[in-house]
């Protein structure tokens, strides 16, 4: 008696490696994106970390310095510098150019400050997003 | 690198509308959904923006 046919099994999503993906993501908003052939989605989180970087700059918001103390104080800090760490060469071409705005009173210095942290922040969603396509959880 | 200065509200928008877009971006399957994604995202930020400004307007006496 022949036997029931059997489901195929699902096959699995091709994947590929992950670290020049996110690392060019990390280094170049967006890059992540290119590297998986969508230019589209790759341009705009890269038009908009761009733009935002780019603002807070002309805002003359200020670069965050890791600094430990009370859990507040380790929490702004280091977590504002990761922020600004994590948009890539944007982050470090201001450094090496020269930038260094010390953080002023006024609500246009706040904002660019925030701007600056809020651009590597999207771009952390970028890279994580491209990270999911690129070991297949996502497409 | 020229100065720039804006309002509350302009600099406000402008973080809701580069924030929805990546969020926009990252999430959802088909395009229709992100663009919708985004709107949406957008609107809400704007909803809470001109909430939150009155409640400051109106808390402040």
């Amino acid at each position: 008696m022949p036997s029931p046919p059997t489901k195929p099994e699902a096959q699995p999503q091709p994947t590929r490696s992950w670290y020049p993906i996110v690392g060019l993501g990390w280094l170049i908003p967006g890059g992540g994106y290119f590297l998986l052939k969508r230019p589209g989605r790759g341009a705009l989180v890269l038009a908009s970390v761009l733009s935002m970087f780019l603002l807070g700059l002309m805002m003359r918001g200020a670069m965050f310095q890791p600094q430990t103390g009370d859990i507040l104080t380790t929490v702004i800090y280091v977590g504002g510098f990761i922020g600004d760490l994590a948009s890539g060469l944007l982050y470090l071409l201001t450094i090496w150019l020269g930038y260094n705005q010390p953080d002023m009173a006024g609500h246009v210095h706040d904002y660019g400050t925030k701007f600056l942290v809020a651009a590597g922040l999207l771009n952390i969603l970028g890279m994580v997003d491209a990270y999911e396509i690129a070991i297949g959880k996502k497409d | 690198m020229p100065k720039m200065n804006l309002t509350h509200f302009e600099a406000s928008v402008l973080f809701a509308l580069f924030s929805s877009v990546v969020l926009g971006v990252i999430t959802k399957r088909t395009d229709s959904e992100r663009l919708r994604y985004g709107l949406r995202c957008f609107a809400y930020f704007v909803a809470a923006l001109v909430g939150l400004g009155w409640l400051m307007h109106l808390g402040h006496g």
